[in-house]
């Protein structure tokens, strides 16, 4: 019940960010300056943290869809659906392990 | 006396006839979250894996992306899947929580709308970008564009 819960929270919370990034994404066709001022804020430490927050949510969201797929259209997918879902959450812990130090480093960085 | 519905009973009558669209949009999720792993991973991980991150993203560095067909191509694909992929989420979400057709209908209206617009304008502008646009101080745009 949980991976469902999940997939739907995360789902929307993806939902509301695409619509926002598109928006941001189409500056680069008004000017450098329009673009780079709206960017510039996705720099900064607490967005940082939502980025985090955003990739935990897109890399859940990914693997547990692949789940789903497998419970349904592997003849063995219902039987190992609980199995599947602590190898989803193995995989996640595993690919925000390599993600977040890597992330954090660069939004904490003084560069840019 | 109440009487029991039979377990599954829809809330109302199925569409006999016609093109089955709940099936194909079952099986959009399915075959457009496949492609979006793909997808999404590879934008994550150029974007804010490779190089200095998010630190490194600014117009030049989209200008010189966009300058490749690979990567128009790439994030037209992902904002075409992507965005329906979500709007259908959506649509399943509302027929779930909102029992008032009438909202119902307004919010996926709503949501379809606001998809179609987005749709059109990320298309526009994967396609009218210009990387090195007329008058741009040089620092702020891509190294090649000096070149020319």
């Amino acid at each position: 019940m949980w991976s469902w819960v999940f997939h739907r929270i995360t789902g929307v919370a993806i939902f509301f960010f695409l619509l926002v990034h598109i928006l941001d994404t189409s500056l680069i066709r008004v000017s450098p300056e329009a673009y780079n001022a709206v960017i510039g804020t996705y720099k900064n430490p607490i967005m940082g943290l939502g980025e985090t927050i955003l990739v935990a949510a897109v890399v859940f969201h990914a693997f547990n869809g692949l789940r789903i797929i497998l419970i349904d259209f592997w003849s063995k997918g219902a039987k190992y659906q609980r199995l599947m879902f602590w190898t989803v959450v193995g995989l996640w812990v595993v690919l925000m392990l390599g993600f977040v130090p890597i992330h954090l480093a660069n939004v904490f960085s003084e560069v840019g | 006396m109440t009487t029991i519905q039979a377990p599954r009973t829809p809330s109302r009558s199925t569409r006999k006839r016609g093109i089955n669209w709940d099936k194909y949009g079952w099986i959009y999720m399915r075959a457009s979250g496949v492609l979006l792993i793909v997808l999404i991973l590879g934008h994550l991980f150029v974007n804010l894996i490779l190089g200095e991150g998010i630190k490194q993203i600014d117009f030049a560095f989209v200008g010189g992306k966009y300058s490749a067909p690979f990567w128009q191509i790439w994030d037209l694909l992902m904002l075409w899947l992507a965005l329906i992929h979500g709007t259908n989420g959506m649509r399943t979400i509302i027929n779930d929580y909102i029992h008032n057709r009438m909202t119902g209908r307004v919010l996926k209206g709503a949501m379809f709308i606001a998809a179609a617009i987005l749709i059109v304008l990320g298309t526009l502008v994967i396609f009218t970008f210009d990387p090195c646009p007329a008058g741009a101080p040089a620092n702020l745009v891509a190294d090649f564009c000096s070149a020319k």
